[in-house]
């Protein structure tokens, strides 16, 4: 292990953890390279200090502060990707995506496949999103739905440091584009240690949590939500299964529809507004597939269909509550 | 034509080569699309062929090149087979892109041609990462990105032009500017007396040159190549000249001016350079006229290897979405 790698035994925070792996993929590959407004550390490795330390370590050249110029830092990382870099690209929240999707959308995705296969764009976009901090409208979308309807992008959110450990070292060194979510307000969380170097394979969902009676299916900053209330649940003898997605595309349907086959029962929780969302697509999976063998309608639980509100009042009940998670796997058991 | 050092004579017949295969190209996809034979969506490069026949002859297959859906003069003076061009434009599996690209999206990284892209501006920010990858490593490479005049106007080309001098980035930005963004006249549109004078906005060369003289064409790409090789940074050149078949091939160029199709046609830069390079004996009508067949005979092999090519299996569809093939 790297002397400036933590511990093994430590636990750390996602920041720690997305650093580690950037650090990490850029020691073993010198065709990484980080782009992203104030990423350097003469501004300050960050606005929170994901990548603090690394232009040190690894120059100005390969981790670059950039304009404020979302389509050129998209534009500069497919370009470079195209002739064999690996670019990790930041943008710094995932409501400033919108101005890059024509960059993003129209040319990561599709290259491949417009080239017929001759090129093909290996960047990794960094986004941090979520509500909890009041910064409103803007600031705190989960947009990943747009994503995953778009085909050749993956769509990655983790839900544990050491899971942004590994899936951000998986997406890296994967051949495709990738969008990496990560939560804000729980960036500070700390978590059990990754494996150094260890690779979480994407497309594949995570049994978090065995269970018999319903599976809750979850990804990012909802999946500790639904662990706790699996654990509430528990004390009255419900059985709850949490599958953390991982990688919501390509989604892991095999072990959406193992789990649930299982069970026969289904409730789908984001934080992205519940319309036209990720779960809706999952349902419509598990009732083509399972609709015989359900002994409740599919639950979904997301976030209202508002623009994130301001006022904490609002805030705190605009994304899925423990409560309201409760109430929609109590609804499959009735 | 411009009274500066002249290139060698094999590099102004070359430029008449590719400037000659871009147009009877273009004249032959036209009688082909009128035949029925091959149905695609065609903007004609006709009339901008000095541009980038002037430019390439200072390139090398190393060096990049990113354009637009009006796009088949650079991709041809760059080097695109003619016979894989044609066929992508037929939706063959011969074609560069295995058909699944077709005439806007042609790729072809063995000369170059990293990018072809349907939207207006944003040819230049992938430049930008070709020549970011090309700084990194240390290599001597050129990126060029064409676009149009109504490009200027995107966001991305202020991105672009900021980010490449801002990193000195060896990028040539090559606006082709044929008056006409789309159906709105220059003026209209745009609030700057020329293209190049945006540069300045971003402290790096910017110059106006005839795109339609081959010769000052030549000059000018050729010191923005250089500069950008070595190390100096990106130039912006706008290179003034006419499209003579509109936006879209079949438009009724209804929005034009009255006669100004016709007197830019009058001036084709093609006969124009054909007749000055016999006039100063750097050529032969003879010889001329060999390379204009030699080049007749290319287009008609392409075209018949194009229509004689196989189209694609549907299982394409589930084929270079992700680098794992899609399983359903």
């Amino acid at each position: 292990m790297n002397a400036t790698q933590t511990p093994a035994s430590k636990p750390l925070n996602t920041i720690q953890a997305v650093n580690l792996a950037l650090d990490e993929a850029m020691r073993t590959d010198p065709n990484v390279i980080l782009l992203g407004e104030d990423i350097a550390d003469e501004q300050a490795g960050g606005i929170v200090g994901v990548t603090k330390g690394l232009s040190q370590k690894y120059g100005k050249s390969r981790v670059r502060s950039t304009p404020i110029s979302e389509q050129a830092i998209i534009g500069a990382a497919i370009g470079a990707a195209i002739v064999g870099m690996r670019p990790v690209a930041e943008i710094m929240l995932m409501n400033f995506t919108t101005v890059a999707m024509d960059m993003i959308v129209n040319h990561a995705a599709k290259l491949r496949f417009m080239s017929g296969g001759q090129t093909h764009v290996p960047i990794t976009i960094r986004t941090m999103t979520g509500a909890g901090f009041g910064t409103g409208g803007q600031h705190a979308d989960y947009l990943e739905a747009w994503f995953a309807h778009t085909p050749g992008i993956k769509v990655v959110a983790p839900s544990s440091p050491a899971d942004a450990y590994g899936l951000m070292l998986a997406c890296i060194f994967d051949d495709d584009p990738c969008l990496f979510i990560e939560n804000m307000p729980t960036y500070w969380n700390p978590g059990p240690p990754p494996q150094p170097g260890v690779r979480i394979p994407l497309g594949r969902a995570n049994i978090l949590r065995a269970g018999t009676d319903v599976t809750v299916i979850s990804y990012s900053r909802t999946v500790a939500d639904c662990v706790a209330v699996a654990e509430k649940l528990s004390k009255e003898g419900v059985s709850v299964e949490v599958v953390d997605l991982r990688t919501v595309a390509p989604l892991d349907f095999d072990t959406v529809l193992r789990s649930v086959a299982r069970t026969r029962r289904a409730v789908i929780v984001h934080e992205a507004v519940k319309a036209f969302g990720v779960g809706a697509e999952i349902a419509a999976n598990i009732n083509e597939h399972l609709f015989g063998q359900l002994k409740a309608p599919v639950g979904r639980v997301g976030a209202y269909f508002s623009p994130v509100p301001f006022a904490k009042a609002l805030e705190t009940e605009f994304v899925p509550t423990p409560a309201r998670i409760e109430a929609a796997l109590r609804a499959t058991l009735t | 034509m411009s009274e500066v050092a002249l290139p060698s004579r094999e590099v102004l017949v070359d430029i008449y080569r590719r400037m000659t295969l871009i147009k009877q190209n273009d004249e032959r996809f036209i009688a082909v699309i009128k035949s029925g034979q091959i149905v695609a969506p065609y903007y004609s490069p006709r009339g901008q062929e000095a541009i980038p026949s002037a430019l390439s002859v200072s390139l090398t297959d190393q060096d990049y090149i990113c354009t637009i859906y009006r796009g088949f003069h650079d991709m041809l003076a760059k080097g695109v087979p003619v016979r894989m061009l044609w066929a992508e434009v037929a939706g063959r599996t011969t074609g560069t892109c295995k058909g699944k690209g077709g005439p806007m999206h042609i790729t072809h990284p063995q000369s170059g041609v990293m990018v072809t892209t349907g939207i207006v501006g944003s040819s230049m920010p992938i430049a930008n990462g070709l020549a970011l990858a090309a700084q990194i490593r240390g290599e001597k490479r050129v990126a060029v990105a064409y676009f149009g005049d109504g490009a200027s106007n995107i966001g991305a080309f202020h991105e672009s032009l900021n980010m490449a001098a801002v990193w000195k980035l060896p990028v040539v930005f090559v606006c082709q500017n044929n008056g006409y963004g789309e159906h709105t006249r220059y003026e209209v549109a745009t609030s700057a007396a020329r293209i190049s004078d945006r540069a300045a906005g971003y402290q790096i060369p910017g110059v106006t040159v005839d795109g339609n003289d081959p010769l000052a064409m030549y000059h000018v790409a050729r010191q923005a190549i250089d500069r950008a090789r070595s190390g100096e940074g990106p130039t912006l050149i706008e290179a003034k000249t006419f499209r003579f078949q509109g936006h879209v091939f079949g438009d009724a160029d209804s929005y034009m001016l009255k006669g100004e199709k016709e007197a830019a046609m009058a001036r084709d830069p093609v006969p124009a350079y054909r007749k000055w390079l016999i006039k100063q004996g750097h050529a032969t009508e003879a010889s001329l006229a060999r390379l204009e067949e030699a080049i007749s005979v290319e287009i008609s092999a392409a075209v018949e290897f194009a229509l004689s090519s196989p189209v694609p299996d549907i299982s394409e569809l589930r084929r270079d979405v992700f680098a794992q093939e899609m399983l359903s």
